[in-house]
């Protein structure tokens, strides 16, 4: 009998399950990192309390805090007090429940604090093959190493923190074949925003992604993350990249992967990780990457995008669409580069990372932001911070007017008071443009570094190859 | 747990598709550490102005919605941010089920885990009760069947171990917990100790 053709998640779910599922009961399956933060825990935590049992693996927890914190220098470093009552008291619960319960925890002041999917990978506790889960939907993000990386709810947390262990439906498999290159101009955020419109925002429900071919393959690993981080916003638990030289480069100067020969060890089993050829996916779609552009959103979920280029579409008759206009203050037909700008936020698990830094500014480098625009930078992580600063970037954002601030989710959903003002156009490098996601009557525009970078010199959305040229 | 078998009740129908986590409970509440509460919140900058009075023509603020314990929903319902805030805040306000024809794999699962049941149905179906809000239906987990009005039956599944649980109301953290021993000989086996 020949060995059967696999699916790079195939091999990573059969060498989690601790029992498979059947008709009756859903796979067990055990867990290799859990990563945990402030917001989605607290009950969980109770949960264990409760029931007055420990957490079996805190060796393999980690946690860290990132939505409720602040990014102002005075308030995470100075001793100003965190200015709501309720995220400081979140956070402050974090403390106690690391503490109590033995978990590792890069609490506020920590220098590897940072957005939880922004540290896994740059602490390099993120790896191929693992499975990964954090009560967060963007853990997808870490499939860019060839894990298993998918959110869980409040309730699955306390299961993994009681077991190590979810109970799952295997789900089906999704390629998303990537052909040719990206043109020049062209980022890794323009190419997920394009993956979304096309398979749309429940496109991928119960199925894991894999991203594949040569367009994929060419990416650097910030550039894969910035691609799985969004798999969940075309509906799919999580995305997965095969990983590859660029990956084990990128992981070998991380502080804690294995080191010496149990490198060589962990090298082995992850070059046995990619898809079999000749696996059988569920389904799968082709894009070819040489015909796309610089991509912007024009609605209220990340699917409604249309090159920058390009204008709202018009779609006579459909009430929601209408009402994601009227919301947006947009009318069909009208052109995406005409919109005018607010405010611009760069970071998030999306664009938050040193690449994504650096694009912005090499944009912005030399010019100043357009007068009445409020333009905000934000770090993935401390760590991130520390690397822009040493080559200087923050100088660029600062000297343009832009404001440089602490790590953290921050703008991205605004819990922490890092807002939109009602009716105001945010370019924003995020992941969500939901109604109110980024401050109450808040219109969001998600967009590439580089083409926030831009729409902030001109105060409206702008191709960024106008300004590099 | 408490179990679950069946749900009798008109309907509020909130016919927009792809309704996110975000708006069924918006960010700026999520600093809470308990499960409750969330009601008061659900929906918020749908339901309420900038100065926190109710909008009259919010379907939930309506007198019909009073009462009603089955939400009818557009495609793709709970997208979004995996917060169980979600369904806490709909058991919270008195949602007891939620109906559509697509409803988001996070949000489903959460659903399940506090008894909030997801129900899928055919489109035909589904265009009936969104043409027909406050409709009386109900939901009977056992057979697995939504009763119409003119008592047409329309199936649905639910995950078979969900359903196991709910029926019984037995929670899955004792049912994975029994399994330790299972668990350790993984961790033996794979040299997770
Ligand atoms: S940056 Fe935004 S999307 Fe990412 S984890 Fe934080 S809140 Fe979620």
């Amino acid at each position: 009998m020949t060995k059967q053709a696999k699916t790079m998640f195939e091999k990573v779910w059969e060498a989690h399950e601790v029992a498979p599922e059947t008709a009756d009961t859903p796979a067990i399956l055990y867990i290799d990192l859990h990563l945990t933060h402030e917001v989605t825990s607290p009950q969980a935590f109770a949960e264990l309390k409760s029931r007055g049992i420990k957490l079996r693996r805190p060796d393999l927890t980690l946690a860290t805090m990132d939505h409720s914190t602040p990014t102002r220098t005075e308030q995470v470093f100075g001793g100003v007090p965190i200015s709501i009552d309720s995220a400081a008291k979140q956070i402050a619960q974090l403390e106690r429940n690391a503490a109590e319960f033995g978990v590792e925890l890069l609490g506020l002041q920590n220098e590897l604090r940072g957005i939880v999917h922004i540290i896994g990978p740059e602490l390099g506790v993120t790896q191929p093959g693992k499975t990964i889960v954090c009560g967060d939907s963007h853990t997808s993000t870490h499939g860019a190493f060839g894990a298993l990386a998918f959110g869980i709810g409040t309730t699955e947390v306390s299961h993994v923190f009681a077991t190590q262990c979810i109970l799952q439906r295997k789900p089906k498999t999704f390629a998303i074949d990537i052909k040719n290159r990206l043109p020049i101009g062209v980022t890794a955020k323009d190419l997920i925003l394009s993956i979304i419109g096309k398979v749309g925002v429940s496109g991928g429900t119960g199925h894991v992604l894999e991203y594949r071919g040569d367009a994929i393959r060419a990416l650097s690993m910030e550039e894969r993350m910035t691609v799985c981080n969004m798999s969940i916003e075309a509906g799919a638990r999580a995305g997965m990249i095969a990983p590859d030289q660029t990956t084990y480069d990128y992981l070998k100067n991380t502080p804690r992967v294995p080191k010496g020969d149990a490198w060589e060890a962990a090298l082995e089993r992850w070059r046995r990780l990619p898809s079999d050829p000749g696996a059988v996916f569920s389904k799968s779609v082709e894009i070819d990457a040489a015909t796309l552009e610089p991509m912007v959103t024009y609605g209220t979920n990340p699917g409604m995008v249309a090159p920058v280029s390009g204008s709202v579409p018009v779609r006579p008759g459909d009430a929601v669409f209408d009402q994601a206009l009227a919301y947006m203050g947009l009318r069909a037909g009208e052109p995406i580069a005409n919109v005018p700008v607010n405010v611009v936020f760069i970071g998030s698990c999306t664009n938050g990372r040193l690449s994504d830094l650096r694009q912005a500014a090499k944009v912005l480098q030399g010019h100043k932001v357009a007068k009445g625009v409020h333009m905000l930078v934000v770090p993935g992580s401390q760590q991130v911070k520390k690397d822009a600063e040493a080559e200087g970037l923050h100088k660029i954002f600062i000297d343009a007017g832009a404001d440089w601030r602490e790590s953290g989710c921050s703008m991205c959903l605004g819990m922490n008071g890092d807002t939109v003002a009602k009716g105001q156009y945010s370019v924003s490098t995020s992941n969500r443009n939901f109604e109110g996601r980024q401050g109450i009557g808040a219109r969001t525009l998600l967009a590439s570094p580089e083409t926030a970078a831009a729409s902030a010199i001109r105060g409206r959305v702008t191709d960024p190859r106008q300004i590099i040229g | 747990m408490q179990a679950i078998k069946t749900i009798r009740s008109c309907t509020v129908v909130m016919p927009a598709t792809n309704i996110d986590t975000d708006q069924i409970i918006p960010g700026r509440f999520l600093t809470t550490t308990t499960k409750q509460g969330l009601g008061a919140q659900l929906f918020a900058d749908w339901r309420y102005d900038a100065d926190g009075k109710a909008i009259p023509s919010f379907v939930l603020n309506q007198p019909a919605a009073k009462g009603c314990r089955v939400l009818v929903a557009g495609r793709n319902f709970g997208c979004g941010s995996s917060r169980e805030h979600a369904p806490w805040a709909l058991l919270d306000f008195g949602f007891q089920a939620v109906i559509s024809t697509e409803i988001a794999d996070i949000f489903r699962n959460n659903s399940l885990k506090n008894g909030l049941l997801p129900i899928v149905i055919d489109e035909q179906a589904h265009a009936w009760l969104v043409a027909n809000p406050g409709a009386e239906v109900s939901i009977d987990l056992q057979s697995n069947a939504l009763t119409m009005p003119n008592g047409e039956r329309v199936s649905f599944t639910v995950e078979a171990f969900a359903r196991y649980c709910l029926l019984n109301g037995v929670d899955e953290m004792g049912f994975l917990l029994q399994r330790d021993d299972a668990i350790a000989a993984y961790e033996a086996r794979t040299q997770r100790t």
